[in-house]
């Protein structure tokens, strides 16, 4: 893989479980491969795999993280290289295993060693604030909180945000997922304001509720790599701003209907 | 009557509003570590030791945690009455 790299570290994470977490690491992954970073995803999730399924390559896996471990192969053995992309590597979680197979300590000794070959080397973190939490967080340069805008997803955020700051893993970021701008605008939903109002932390990225994101997981395709995914597009801004481009929060709005724009006018003062 | 609200302006919170404001309460109990129940003791004991030293206003006392980013803040608004008489 040629020269000595120095990659960054990046732990996914969010409290709640099902808010986002393993599609967005796999998304995120793809889109900084698609900019032609070296990039390596990382399953933490030990007994509940599922980065494999989200990224198409669940029939390709021989060894896993597990494995590497336990020294039942090496680490580039539990490496898979995506069909489509060069770049792009799955290191998947063991499936018939629990959290306390893999300490903070074996993660912490295997992102170092994948540091020297990779630009960038993303973790994510199973659901929940114990071990595989811990184990996750521990290697990381830098933590990215996924929440959705709702009550329990933002609250178990907030949490969350706490624990990585008391590791001293912080300032996280945070990245609002499946926002569905017809409910903000009737008043049903949290927008992003909100949330960012209630957690204090800085913002990441923006990612409309979308169907598209559903779609590519049946076909095991991230939607970073469809041009038209809406869903898509917002991580692909989110990656690009993790290699340093200055890029503006996608729009989120609502289709607006005729009495909403009449409501607005008359509403001005 | 969406269409209503969405021509004259709404009078009720939406569910929006009551999502910010009860997050917004939770929030401060979970980072503080504190019930209601155990805001309303310490508040009782900062009564108690206040009021040996100067006469307070109790029923008006505010005891408030508030929030500026992610630092908890205890404030205590009390007012005093006068000297205690007796020292």
């Amino acid at each position: 893989m040629g020269d000595k790299m120095s990659g960054t570290i990046i732990t996914i994470t969010s409290g709640k479980g099902g808010v986002g977490k393993t599609t967005a690491t796999a998304n995120v992954s793809t889109a900084l491969a698609l900019q032609g970073k070296q990039v390596v995803a990382i399953d933490a999730d030990i007994g509940l795999r599922n980065l494999d399924v989200v990224m198409g390559l669940e029939n390709r896996i021989v060894y896993d993280l597990v494995h590497v471990v336990e020294g039942a192969c090496r680490l580039r053995q539990a490496m898979i290289k995506d069909k489509r992309l060069d770049g792009l590597y799955l290191i998947p979680a063991a499936q018939s295993r629990d959290k306390s197979a893999v300490s903070a300590q074996d993660m912490i000794t295997i992102c170092e060693q994948l540091r020297a070959d990779f630009d960038f080397i993303l973790i994510d973190s199973p659901a929940g604030i114990e071990q595989g939490f811990k184990n996750a967080v521990a290697p990381a340069d830098h933590v990215i909180v996924i929440t959705t805008p709702e009550v329990s997803a933002v609250r178990d955020a907030d949490r969350i945000i706490g624990l990585i700051e008391a590791d001293e893993k912080g300032p996280a970021r945070l990245i609002v997922n499946r926002l569905r701008p017809d409910m903000i605008e009737r008043g049903d939903m949290l927008d992003t304001t909100d949330v960012i109002d209630v957690l204090a932390i800085d913002l990441l990225g923006v990612v409309p509720d979308d169907e598209s994101i559903i779609v590519s997981t049946n076909r095991g395709v991230p939607a970073v790599m469809e041009n038209n995914s809406r869903a898509g597009q917002a991580f692909r801004n989110i990656a690009g701003r993790l290699l340093g481009q200055d890029i503006p929060l996608m729009e989120i709005e609502a289709p607006t209907s005729w009495l909403h724009r009449i409501g607005k006018l008359m509403r001005r003062p | 009557m969406n269409w209503l609200n969405a021509l004259f302006g709404r009078q009720e919170p939406t569910s929006r509003d009551i999502a910010k404001n009860r997050l917004q309460l939770v929030l401060v109990q979970d980072r503080v570590n504190m019930s209601p129940q155990l805001v309303q003791t310490l508040k009782d004991e900062l009564i108690a030791v206040i009021s040996k030293y100067v006469e307070i206003d109790a029923e008006n006392m505010e005891v408030t945690f508030t929030q500026s980013k992610r630092q908890s803040r205890l404030t205590a608004d009390i007012p005093v009455i006068g000297a205690r008489a007796e020292r």
